[in-house]
């Protein structure tokens, strides 16, 4: 490995930007000539809009245009859509209600999109909202996913999903599970609520809208981790626009971990808006509308039973589960509950039998879509929680339970009934290194120390592998997916032997500036400083479908290898022409290229200078230049996976949770840059944590928001952690030149369960066999005290 | 409308403001200052963060007209003369201490302050005080070190 290659902790080329202030975020870019849009947003969960009156608006100082959802409507302008189509059990497509960019005439949660201001500042547009007049005609809500599945409950979208149900989806062998069960030696039962999340990305959305009336050509500028699917998204079905003459760019991205991956209503109304005004139109989100705007994750209702034999090998798992979609489907809400968490049921056990139901729902609260690990943290807290509740149940140690059931590492390539076939992995390794920089032989005597301090201590395991890549393009498709799955790059190599790669992946915070160099590097040999990665523009790249499920590396990386493939094996034939020798004998290292067995050679940059300046170059037989295209479609997930410990201690007297030790030890295949691998992995940390102790997204009875701001809604600040050991055991990804694997969500994925099993782990004298997230302080406090009351009695 | 005159990373500046222009408004829309971010709007992100007479404080929660005479400090006046990043520039780099970069001027500006009030703060004390600056991307851990380094780089500058 070079100085700059693979492996190397080199430093993020990105940083200094970001450190000295010189980022350009969406709400940086200032345009001639530019209006300010507002949003005006429901403050009513459901409701009839009679009418709305916009004159007084319209006569404010300052405003330029204000615009309905029947401006819209008349406009042309279609709903926004979902991007995969699941079906019901008997092959019926799911019901996908309307949803308009600006409502006509309902609003169906608190801070659906009613009307736009437009005017020459913020604070104009702002003040002039104040003034629409709407005659609202309220309905009852409904926010809870099983309240919506009752009858008589609220109907969200009416006759366009009766019974509020958007589609009952089954996977896996019901008969081979029942007849399972019927011969288990014991059965483990759970019921969880995995809790709503709300993203959180610190960067708050914003989009700004321009139009070129000489040319014709839009622009978005927008908080995206996937502009070209934004683009084909608004393009297509909303606007109308050709791709040709609408230009998406996702500039520096502040952070997405799901949540900007969506095709957003605010951005296809300053869009529009910009066409008809032919001014620039910018929005950004306040936080406030942020919480109310943004898609939200998680939200599943579950009921789970596994059969187990008398040695506590697993029989067979039966799961139903309920999924909040929210209001409407947002851009890829369907597949969530569905093909990234039901096939992720299996885990790293051997299950040899899996049935899941998932019934997604409509309700009256903002669109519930991917969050960071998106159906697998979902996935993974159900199946580990009921492994510890087994464990329990069978009177057996949880970590032999977990050992007794694992893959055996010589199994794989793996088939599970529940549809993925896992390529590589070694479980084993990961729970005994973690075990080890755990301490976890020594946890009893920390109990017992902590025991006499007055505090409760706690130790939970979790055993996970999570799906990335999400692959490949025509077996998703099967399943519904509206798009591709691929990954585009271009290798564009300049006459100096510098060398710009354009990708399809999109960088919000991974880092893939220097992470991509270094694979660049370490191919062609050229330092890290003399590549330059290009992302974001869809006018620059040629297409690209993004970031998010943990891919860049693995998709988008490998889509530029392959395009550094096609680079090197041209430039093989440029210099076995130089060297008079034949293709063949040409030996390419280091950065150079030798005839095999002499020390005739030339240099990468001799090589891209001849491409360009092709004086002395075989003409007849290739093109001069030297830039390739690789598109490439993975053909399977890949899987990392590994074992997180949580040590928590409680304070008996306030219920407070501290997570006093966190170990992560991951398989995250092939690591290109340690460095920020550790940190993808504390972050995912730190938001699993969040999820475990702190997160909750709150509605009252009447689809009222609660946790609409940072002072209700708990973020994990820097004293609520700890610092969180990172280690790695590398199997490598079978299927791709990296071997790699993704890291970008495994922290989110293992985590949970990890800190809720040692919650419960150190409540065990109080009889708690299960909590549901967050372990507030509260609900701590009073199981503590109820049951001291109970002992008491 | 009103006037207020301040001195902006050493440059003197006089600027029109409405009563209630914030300051963070007035750097990034009337002086181009980009880097100080806005991230919330009940003044608990940190993102924001500046220095106004060599305290850190919230850019989003002072209103430009209580500010006449006073002197600002942004992300973007915090390198030396020379062009060279600060001591805690350097250390948030070298201990991958920002991931998108977004909470990351205000998580700068606050660990110099620190860095200046407490040289020598335990791990225990820096995240005390990041109490009010929000990160969603590290976890914190890089952040911590990053101050660490950042805070010795400094005290051995002295
Ligand atoms: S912008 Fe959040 S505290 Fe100032
Ligand atoms: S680096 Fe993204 S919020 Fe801190």
């Amino acid at each position: 490995m070079g100085a700059d290659g693979i492996g190397v902790a080199v430093r993020r080329k990105e940083d200094v930007r970001f450190l000295t202030g010189r980022g350009t975020y969406t709400d940086d870019i200032a345009r001639p000539g530019q209006t300010y849009a507002h949003i005006l947003r429901s403050g009513q969960a459901h409701a009839r809009i009679r009418s709305i009156d916009v004159s007084k608006a319209k006569a404010a100082p300052g405003v330029v245009a204000v615009f309905t959802g029947a401006d819209m409507a008349a406009d042309g302008v279609g709903g926004l859509p979902c991007g995969w189509l699941v079906k019901n059990k008997d092959g019926s497509p799911m019901k996908e209600p309307a949803h308009p960019p600006l409502v006509v005439d309902r609003v169906r949660h608190v801070g659906d999109q009613i009307a736009v201001v437009i005017a020459e500042t913020r604070a104009q547009a702002k003040d002039a909202a104040e003034l629409v007049e709407i005659d609202f005609e309220p309905l009852p809500a409904v926010v809870d996913s099983k309240d919506a599945l009752k009858t008589g409950a609220p109907q969200v979208h009416g006759d366009a999903a009766p019974g509020n149900l958007c589609y009952d989806w089954e996977l896996g062998d019901k008969a081979a599970v029942d007849a399972a069960f019927a011969k288990a030696h014991k059965v483990a039962k759970i019921d969880l609520f995995n809790n709503r999340l709300i993203p959180n990305a610190m960067e708050p959305r914003a989009a700004t809208g321009d139009f070129d009336p000489a040319s014709g050509d839009y622009t978005l500028y927008t908080t995206s981790q996937n502009p070209h699917v934004i683009r084909l998204l608004m393009g297509a079905f909303v606007l109308h626009i050709p791709e040709s003459k609408l230009r998406v760019y996702a500039p520096d991205v502040g952070g997405g971990f799901g949540s900007k991956i969506y095709h957003y209503a605010e951005e296809a109304i300053v869009t529009w808006a910009a066409g008809k005004l032919k001014r620039p139109v910018r929005w950004t989100a306040d936080r406030s509308e942020s919480f109310m705007s943004d898609a939200h994750g998680r939200d599943h209702h579950s009921h789970a039973e596994l059969a187990l034999d008398k040695d506590g090998k697993f029989l067979a798992l039966r799961v139903d589960t309920t999924a909040n979609m929210g209001a409407y489907l947002s851009t890829f809400a369907s597949c969530i509950p569905t093909y990234l968490y039901a096939t992720l049921l299996a885990g790293v056990y051997t299950t040899p039998a899996i049935y899941v139901e998932v019934k997604a729902v409509f309700t009256n609260t903002v669109p519930v879509d991917a969050y960071r690990g998106a159906g697998r943290p979902e996935a993974t807290f159900l199946l580990e929680r009921l492994v510890d509740v087994a464990a329990r149940e069978m009177g057996m140690d949880r970590v032999e339970i977990r050992r007794r059931n694992f893959i055996p590492t010589n199994a794989f390539p793996y088939q599970t009934p529940v549809a993925l076939q896992y390529d590589s992995g070694d479980y084993f390794s990961t729970l005994e290194q973690a075990q080890k920089a755990a301490d976890w032989a020594g946890f009893e005597a920390r109990r017992a120390e902590a025991r006499k301090r007055g505090k409760l201590r706690g130790i939970g395991i979790s055993t996970y592998l999570e799906a990335c890549g999400i692959a490949p393009s025509n077996i998703a498709g099967a399943l519904g997916a509206r798009a591709g799955l691929y990954e585009a790059a271009t290798v564009r190599v300049h006459p100096t032997g510098t060398v710009t790669i354009l990708t399809g992946s999109h960088s919000h915070g991974q880092g893939h500036e220097t992470t991509f160099a270094q694979v660049v590097s370490e191919t062609l040999g050229i330092g890290i400083d003399q590549v330059e990665i290009v992302h974001g523009d869809t006018n620059k790249i040629p297409f690209g479908m993004g970031t998010y499920g943990s891919r860049s590396l693995a998709v988008g990386g490998t889509a530029i290898v392959k395009a550094l493939d096609k680079v090197v094996s041209k430039a093989k034939k440029i210099a076995a022409h130089l060297l008079e020798a034949s293709v063949n004998d040409i030996e390419f290292k280091d950065g150079k290229f030798t005839v095999v067995g002499t020390d005739k050679s030339k240099t990468f940059g001799e090589i891209a200078l001849t491409a360009y300046v092709p004086h002395n170059y075989p003409l007849e037989e290739l093109e001069p230049g030297l830039e390739e295209n690789a598109f490439y479609d993975p053909k399977n997930f890949t899987f990392p996976g590994g074992c997180h410990i949580a040590e928590v201690e409680i304070d008996p007297d306030t219920g407070v949770t501290k997570v006093v030790k966190f170990t992560a030890v991951d398989d995250v295949g092939r690591v290109i840059n340690p460095m920020i691998v550790e940190g993808q992995v504390q972050g995912g940390v730190a938001q699993g944590i969040g999820q475990a102790l702190l997160e909750n997204c709150v509605y009252d009875k009447d689809g009222q928001l609660i946790t609409g701001s940072y002072m209700d809604y708990v973020m994990p600040r820097a004293d609520d952690l700890p610092s969180i050991g990172v280690a790695t055991h590398t199997t490598l990804c079978t299927h791709n030149p990296l071997g790699v694997k993704g890291c970008g969500e495994v922290g989110a994925i293992g985590s949970p369960p990890a800190v809720i099993n040692a919650v419960v782990d150190a409540l065990k004298d109080h009889g708690v066999t299960h909590m549901d997230m967050p372990a507030s302080p509260q609900k701590v406090w009073s199981v503590i005290n109820g049951a001291h009351r109970k002992a008491a009695e | 409308m009103p006037q207020v005159s301040l001195t902006v990373n050493g440059r003197p500046v006089k600027v029109e403001v409405e009563g209630r222009t914030l300051l963070v408004q007035v750097l990034r829309e009337k002086l181009g200052l980009t880097g100080t971010h806005v991230g919330c709007d009940t003044s608990q992100c940190g993102a924001c963060v500046v220095h106004v007479d060599g305290k850190s404080a919230k850019a989003c929660t002072l209103l430009a007209a209580q500010l006449e005479g006073a002197s600002v400090t942004t992300i973007e006046g915090v390198a030396g003369a020379d062009g060279k990043m600060h001591p805690m520039q350097e250390a948030f780099r070298d201990n991958h201490g920002l991931q998108c970069g977004f909470c990351t001027p205000g998580m700068v500006m606050s660990a110099i302050d620190l860095a200046k009030t407490n040289p020598d703060a335990s791990e225990h004390e820096i995240r005390e005080w990041l109490e009010g600056n929000i990160c969603r991307c590290t976890g914190y851990h890089n952040i911590v070190k990053s101050i660490q380094a950042g805070s010795a780089a400094m005290r051995a500058a002295k």
